[in-house]
């Protein structure tokens, strides 16, 4: 294949390395170090683990419309993140928020020992992937 | 096709990366839960908790319990039996982690049946009702005090002890204990002071072999 017909593998490359590596991370918060995800975090794992297969797929199969069917999930999943981390700084009550049971959506200990708040953490993944994945569709119009 | 190998190649690194990590992680984590149990083994065993078995043994199971918790009620027997066949040389210390909602009464309520030198005979049975008195959407501790009808207590005196300042002081240290000792499940166990890291019977009993090679028990059956 020429080049300028796939131009868009390495950008869709890097968006798919980075949903892997925030699947692994959450996984590895959630099942190893054993931090119960609040309610918020799962409605975004929900979001970016099919972000994996979804982008994978795309990439073995060369299939650039991949990107029509990660678009809602990225978009789903960046709104829920953005939400997350207005709750987490307070902007937003978390009375609003149905986390009652279980962990809390505001917890200190969502501090990942770098001092890094996981919910910033999702916020950063999804946009780093949306932006990869709009940088993939701008090489698609130029090819 | 070279970028079908980058992207299995790349997966299969993650893969193994985050492997290695949860063994870097169990491994840390270990060591930390055995150098808190070091630097606070005052904390593992206080004159005031119950122990069933031989007082003077040389191998002490510590045991962090909630009368609540399924897996401690699935754990009893065999503690028990452990403690039954060592011939003396083991012996079973509990201490109380209430982590369900409404242990705490549960509790305090064996607290009071152990002033009436009932105890053992209460934890069996609160263990054996567990299903009445401890769901987890709606416990109701007070069940127990039905569960124990038939021991025999002096129910007036029990209701008092229940509720009483030492009994109340004796949860509180269990429940400063268990943090400081970083117990965050039930049931913890510790074999004189060696925290179990790895869950399992298999390994209860393993390590429990462990430490009495290690005190120079007699042969074992």
């Amino acid at each position: 294949m020429k080049p300028s017909e796939s131009g868009f593998w390495p950008p869709l490359f890097a968006a798919w390395l980075l949903s892997l590596l925030a699947t692994a991370g959450a996984l590895f918060l959630g099942e190893v170090m054993g931090m119960t995800p609040c309610v918020l975090c799962w409605y975004q794992r929900i979001a970016m683990f099919p972000l994996v297969i979804v982008l994978g797929q795309g990439l073995l199969d060369n299939d650039r419309r991949c990107l029509r069917y990660a678009w809602p999930l990225v978009a789903g999943g960046a709104s829920l993140a953005a939400y997350h981390c207005l709750v987490f700084y307070g902007f937003v009550a978390e009375g609003l928020v149905p986390c009652g049971k279980g962990a809390s959506c505001t917890d200190a200990e969502l501090q990942l020992a770098g001092g890094v708040p996981i919910p910033l953490l999702s916020l950063l993944a999804f946009t780093g992937i949306g932006a990869l994945l709009g940088f993939t569709g701008h090489r698609r119009k130029q090819a | 096709m070279n970028r079908k190998w980058i992207v299995l190649s790349t997966a299969i690194a993650v893969v193994l990366a985050f492997v290695a990590g949860v063994m870097v992680f169990k491994n840390r984590s270990g060591q930390e839960l055995a150098r808190s149990a070091q630097d606070h083994g005052e904390a593992l065993v206080r004159a005031h908790a119950p122990v069933y078995g031989n007082p003077a043994a040389k191998v002490t199971i510590v045991e962090f319990f909630d009368p609540a918790c399924e897996t401690c009620r699935a754990f009893y027997p065999i503690v028990k039996s452990i403690v039954d066949a060592s011939f003396g040389e083991v012996r079973l210390v509990l201490r109380y982690a209430p982590l369900h909602h409404g242990s705490d009464t549960a509790v305090k309520i064996l607290e009071a049946a152990r002033l009436q030198g009932k105890y053992w005979e209460a934890v069996e049975r609160t263990l054996a009702s567990q299903h009445r008195w401890a769901s987890h959407d709606n416990p109701q501790p007070e069940l127990v005090w039905e569960v124990l009808s038939d021991l025999g207590l002096d129910a007036a005196k029990a209701k008092t002890d229940a509720d009483s300042a030492t009994v109340t002081e004796l949860l509180r240290q269990d429940v400063a204990d268990m943090q400081r000792l970083k117990v965050n499940r039930t049931p913890g166990f510790f074999v004189n002071g060696t925290p179990l890291t790895e869950f399992g019977v298999a390994q209860l009993k393993s390590l429990v072999e462990r430490e009495l090679g290690k005190v120079g028990g007699a042969g074992r059956p």
